[in-house]
Order: structure tokens, then C-alpha cells, then sequence
């Protein structure tokens, strides 16, 4: 049996504005999403911000009710079997919120081990064993607001996994938390895959997707654009060249500059501290280095490499085909 | 364990994590009392002027009760909107316990800590105005307190119902809060009110509450309003856990279980 199934997923938000004359928008965040997971499998989500990630996850763990379509967990109708839904899945969202901050982790953890149904017998060992897991032994009774970030991520995933889901749901759980306990992190997630919990991980870090992830779907403008192995979407773009130049100022008229330099399949920039990585892709020899640093006359450049594309390479060409063919996301009446 | 079986410990665990939850915060927990001091203290002038000076610790008490249900009202709807805020609601939801039962240990944690005022209350009355406490029945008064928080923290329940549907409880929470408490004689009896009003009155377990409180006070029947409004509450809770089914699956469709 498969552990997630998700077939033709619709959502639409709706929101009203105007007291004497309404006007109803109506927001299409997942338009048509079909999948399914495996058991056993660890599955990302990735796309960018706005993309229907989170509104795909919170459809299949029964926060909200799909518009249209169906899913299902190890065989649950996730909109006419809620109960039986939850009783198999761990939700776990990245951020500061979510958790009882005047309490201590060991109060937040055994109110949600009675409200998950955990016996009064195994509570006590259950918490143990999951407080030496996420490295919060001897911090538990410690009040939650005097925590780190990267030490409430921890608590939001020993509080998912109280019950023992067979299904867990990490909603960018890396997000803000500083790259040790990142790492930390990703060796969690991919023990609790090879122990057989299913996991379905949304992230924008593409170095933790590659290092996890059995296959990933990338998701932009509420549709599934690319799905597959880490190693096939890189065979996407297995056909470029990728430069990366360490640039300061480059705005969004430089970037559409380097764009239309022949040759050069997509241009992307992301702010690196003070400086900005601009990243270019080629087509194979097409060798536009010089043309590149032509275009961006007048910018500061420092060090620039060429590399293999990365799997960053192959979501960018994704999301970048996707956002050139967006349809519009809202109607309004 | 079975459903049923597990439900005491539930709850119980429940009420204690969000009155522990609730009295960590010196400033909600000091407006909490300061306002029925302020009712206290005009109640008492008012009884005093009145000419009642016999009923000084009647004065005392009915502004507990108005703490109790101010805390009732305000924590039932700001609960919710808290775990909203904390982003616990979405965790509350997904968890596989039927809402109406997460809710309710946060509904009667609210009447719990509203006892903070009537302790508060009947201390300022035997401080400052030298109320003295000859309850008429104490021990059933000791019974009545408890009994009537449990009614209220019941009828909480559907007023969570209701508040899971709206970002702003407040905006519902607002206008119910002195017509609730003068209907139920929480101060003054519901005798002296307009016939008409009666029918709303005898409806609200708050009255029943209160009037066993207020007979264990000063003397009365004190059970049959007591087991009136624990039937009244068991009422109010039930027909909560028949519209909280349906609110669920509203809020799941309308998305209003976050803020986001």
C-alpha cells in the first residue's frame, strides 16, 4: 500500500473585501497536484515561496479541506477520514511558533503525548527516548521561551514523533536554524527514513534535498513541474555549463542583460551577506564568460568559478521555465 | 487504554497545562483580579448606601463570580485566538483526540483561573471593609465554587465553538459580558429584573451557578441550583461537541485555523 496518494489536488482561497460593495478574490494555490509516496520513501517538496507547498502539506495532514480532487494516507480519505488520518501522521512546521513557550519541554511534550494517545505506562520512556534523540536531555525542564531556535526545532520534532507516525510531514523544519544544528537535523530525518517512517520534507535548502531526498517534485505556481530522483532533475540540465561570479549590485536590468547574452539558458542572482552569487547557465561550450562580464560593466566582480550543474541549477531552470508560462493566480468578482 | 478510560487523565492533564500555562503570566493574571476588585469595591458602596450592610459578603462573592465569568468569557474566545497566535492550534487540530475534548480542558482552565478573583474579592472585602465571612454554609460553599466553574468552563466550551470560526473573538466576546452577568444575577438577583428577561435567565447555567454560590453565602437551597447548573453546563458542552464536528470541517474549509 502506498503511504501518500495525491490525485488532481485543487485548493482555492477565498477572500472578500468592501463592506457596501464586496468584492470576492478568489486565490488558486494548488491547481491539479498528483503524486504519491511510497512507504518507507522520504519525499521533497520543493518550490518557491507562494508555490502551494504548505497548502499541499496541509492538505494531506487534514488542516485543510482540498477544493478538489482527492488524497489519501495508507489508504484514508484525508477530507472524509481526518481521525484515522491523524492517528498515523506527524506534523512538524519550522519557526519560532507552535509550542507552549512558558512551559518546559518536558510539560509541552507530555500534554501532547496525552492529546496523541501515547499510554500513561509508555509516556515517561517514550519522552526519553525522544529527548536523547533530538539532544534536549538535561534542557527539559527548562522553560521553552529561554530556548534557541534550533532547540525548539528539535522539540517540534520530538513532539511529532510522540506516537510513532507512520508518516512524517516536515514543513521547512531547517528554516532560520544555523548549519550545525541544520546537519544535526538532516541526520535526524534520515535515520527516522531508515528506521521506515515515511517522510514528505518541503525545504528550500537544495544541498538538503540532494543529501535526503529519495525523489522530489518541484512545485511552482500550485503545479508539479519536475518529479524524480535528485540525479534525474540534475540530468535536466546535465546539458549546461554553469559560471558562478561573486558580484556586488546586480539588479534585475544587469539580469535580464546576461539573459539575453546567446547562448545563456538562465540567470539567477541570491544574496550572499554583503555580495550576491550570480549563477549562469549555458548551453554546453557556448563559453560566455567574457560576454557575461561584458554586460555587467560598471559592477564590482570578485571571484568567479565554473562547476558542474547542481541540483540548485536544475530548480532554478524549473521554476524559471514555470514562472516564464505562469497562468494568473487570482480571479476577482 | 480504552477512549473512555483515558479521558479523566486527558482532561485532567489538560486543565493543569493551561492553568499552569495561563498563571505564568503576571499580567494577565493581575488584570484578571483587578477588575473584580474594582466591582468589589463599587458593590460593596452600593450595598452599603442601599442600606443592606447584612449583605456586604453577598457583594463580595457576586464580584468573584463576575471575575469567574469574565475570565470564562475572555479566556474561552482569547484561548483560542492565543493558540492561533502561538501557532498551537494547527498542533492541537492534527492531533487524533475529537477537538471538542482539546478544547475543553482550555475552557475549564479558564473558569479555574478566574478563582484567582473570588479568592481575591472576598479577601479584599474582609481586608478593607471588614467584611466578616459568615457563610451559611461553608462547607457547601467550598462545593458550590467548584461545581459552578466546572458549569461555566462547560458553557466555555460552546463559546469556543464558536470563537474557532473567527480571527477576532474579541468582536463576540465584548457584548456578552455585562447583559450574561446581569442576567444571571450574578450581583444583583434576577427578581428585580424585567419579567421578560426571565426566560434568558432560567436558560444561562451561569444563574443557576450563581445562585447556589450566592445561597451557600447567605443561606438557601443550594443543591438544586447546583445540580441545575451542572445539567445546564452538561447541556451547553454537549451541544458544543455537536457543532464543534461541523466548525471543524468549516474552518478546515474557510482556512482559518492559522493566521498565515
Amino acid at each position: 500500500m502506498l503511504a501518500i496518494e495525491a490525485d488532481a489536488l485543487r485548493r482555492t482561497y477565498t477572500s472578500r473585501t468592501g463592506w457596501l460593495r464586496p468584492r470576492r478574490t478568489e486565490t488558486e494555490a494548488v491547481r491539479g497536484v498528483t503524486f504519491d509516496v511510497s512507504r518507507g520513501e522520504l519525499f521533497g517538496l520543493l518550490g518557491p515561496n507562494g508555490a502551494g507547498k504548505t497548502t499541499t502539506i496541509k492538505m494531506l495532514n487534514t488542516l485543510l479541506l482540498p477544493t478538489s480532487g482527492t488524497a489519501r494516507v495508507f489508504g484514508h480519505d484525508v477530507a472524509r477520514e481526518p481521525v484515522a488520518v491523524r492517528r498515523r501522521i506527524g506534523y512538524v512546521f519550522g519557526g519560532d511558533r507552535g509550542l507552549y513557550e512558558r512551559l518546559s519541554a518536558l510539560d509541552n511534550l507530555r500534554y501532547f503525548a496525552e492529546l496523541y494517545g501515547v499510554g500513561a505506562r509508555d509516556q515517561k520512556r517514550r519522552i526519553g527516548e525522544l529527548l536523547d534523540l533530538v539532544g534536549l536531555t538535561g534542557r527539559e525542564r527548562e522553560r521553552v521561551e529561554g530556548y534557541s531556535r534550533g532547540m525548539r526545532q528539535r522539540l517540534h520534532i520530538a513532539r511529532g514523533l510522540l506516537h510513532r507516525p507512520d508518516v512524517l510531514f516536515l514543513d521547512e523544519p531547517s528554516i532560520g536554524v544555523d548549519p550545525v544544528a541544520a546537519r544535526d537535523l538532516r541526520r535526524t530525518v534520515a535515520g527516522l527514513a531508515a528506521a521506515g517512517t515515511t517522510v514528505l520534507l518541503t525545504t528550500h535548502y537544495m544541498a538538503e534535498a540532494d543529501e535526503l531526498c529519495d525523489r522530489i517534485a518541484v512545485i511552482a505556481g500550485g503545479r508539479i513541474r519536475a518529479l524524480g530522483t535528485p540525479e534525474s532533475l540534475k540530468a535536466r540540465v546535465g546539458d549546461r555549463d554553469v559560471l558562478e561570479f561573486e558580484v556586488y549590485g546586480v539588479d534585475e536590468e544587469l539580469l535580464a542583460r546576461v539573459r539575453r547574452i546567446p547562448g545563456v539558458r538562465g540567470a539567477a542572482v541570491e544574496e550572499r551577506g554583503t555580495a550576491q552569487a550570480l549563477t549562469v547557465q549555458s548551453d554546453r561550450g557556448a563559453e560566455p564568460h567574457a560576454r557575461v562580464l561584458a554586460a555587467l560593466d560598471g559592477v564590482r566582480v570578485g571571484r568567479v568559478v565554473s562547476r558542474e550543474p547542481s541540483l540548485e541549477d536544475a530548480y532554478i531552470a524549473i521554476v524559471e521555465d514555470a514562472t516564464a508560462r505562469r497562468e494568473p493566480a487570482e480571479v476577482t468578482a | 487504554m480504552t477512549r473512555v478510560a483515558r479521558l479523566p487523565r486527558l482532561v485532567g492533564v489538560g486543565v493543569r497545562t493551561h492553568v499552569s500555562y495561563m498563571s505564568r503570566s503576571p499580567i494577565e493574571i493581575t488584570f484578571a483580579v483587578l477588575v473584580p476588585l474594582v466591582y468589589a469595591t463599587l458593590a460593596v458602596y452600593l450595598f452599603r448606601a442601599a442600606g443592606d450592610p447584612d449583605r456586604l459578603l453577598t457583594a463580595s462573592v457576586g464580584a468573584g463570580l463576575m471575575g469567574i465569568w469574565g475570565s470564562v468569557l475572555f479566556g474561552s474566545g482569547g484561548a483560542v485566538q492565543n493558540q492561533r497566535w502561538l501557532g498551537t492550534l494547527e498542533t492541537l487540530v492534527v492531533a487524533p483526540t475529537p477537538l471538542a475534548l482539546v478544547l475543553l480542558p482550555i475552557t475549564l482552565a479558564t473558569a479555574v483561573t478566574g478563582t484567582y478573583a473570588m479568592g481575591a474579592t472576598v479577601v479584599w472585602g474582609v481586608v478593607l471593609f471588614g467584611v466578616p465571612l459568615d457563610f451559611a454554609h461553608p462547607l457547601l460553599f467550598l462545593l458550590a465554587v467548584p461545581v459552578c466553574v466546572l458549569a461555566l468552563g462547560m458553557t466555555g466550551l460552546l463559546l469556543a465553538a464558536a470563537f474557532v470560526l473567527l480571527r477576532n473573538a474579541n468582536a463576540l466576546a465584548n457584548p456578552l459580558d455585562t447583559p450574561v452577568w446581569l442576567l444571571s444575577g450574578l450581583l444583583v438577583p434576577v427578581t428585580v429584573l424585567p419579567a421578560w428577561t426571565h426566560p434568558v435567565s432560567w436558560a444561562l447555567p451561569t444563574t443557576w451557578g450563581a445562585r447556589a454560590v450566592h445561597a451557600a453565602t447567605s443561606g438557601g437551597d443550594v443543591l438544586t441550583p447546583m445540580l441545575a447548573a451542572l445539567a445546564l453546563g452538561t447541556g451547553y458542552a454537549l451541544a458544543a461537541v455537536l457543532v464543534l464536528g461541523r466548525v471543524e470541517r468549516r474552518a478546515r474549509a474557510a482556512a482559518t485555523l492559522t493566521l498565515a
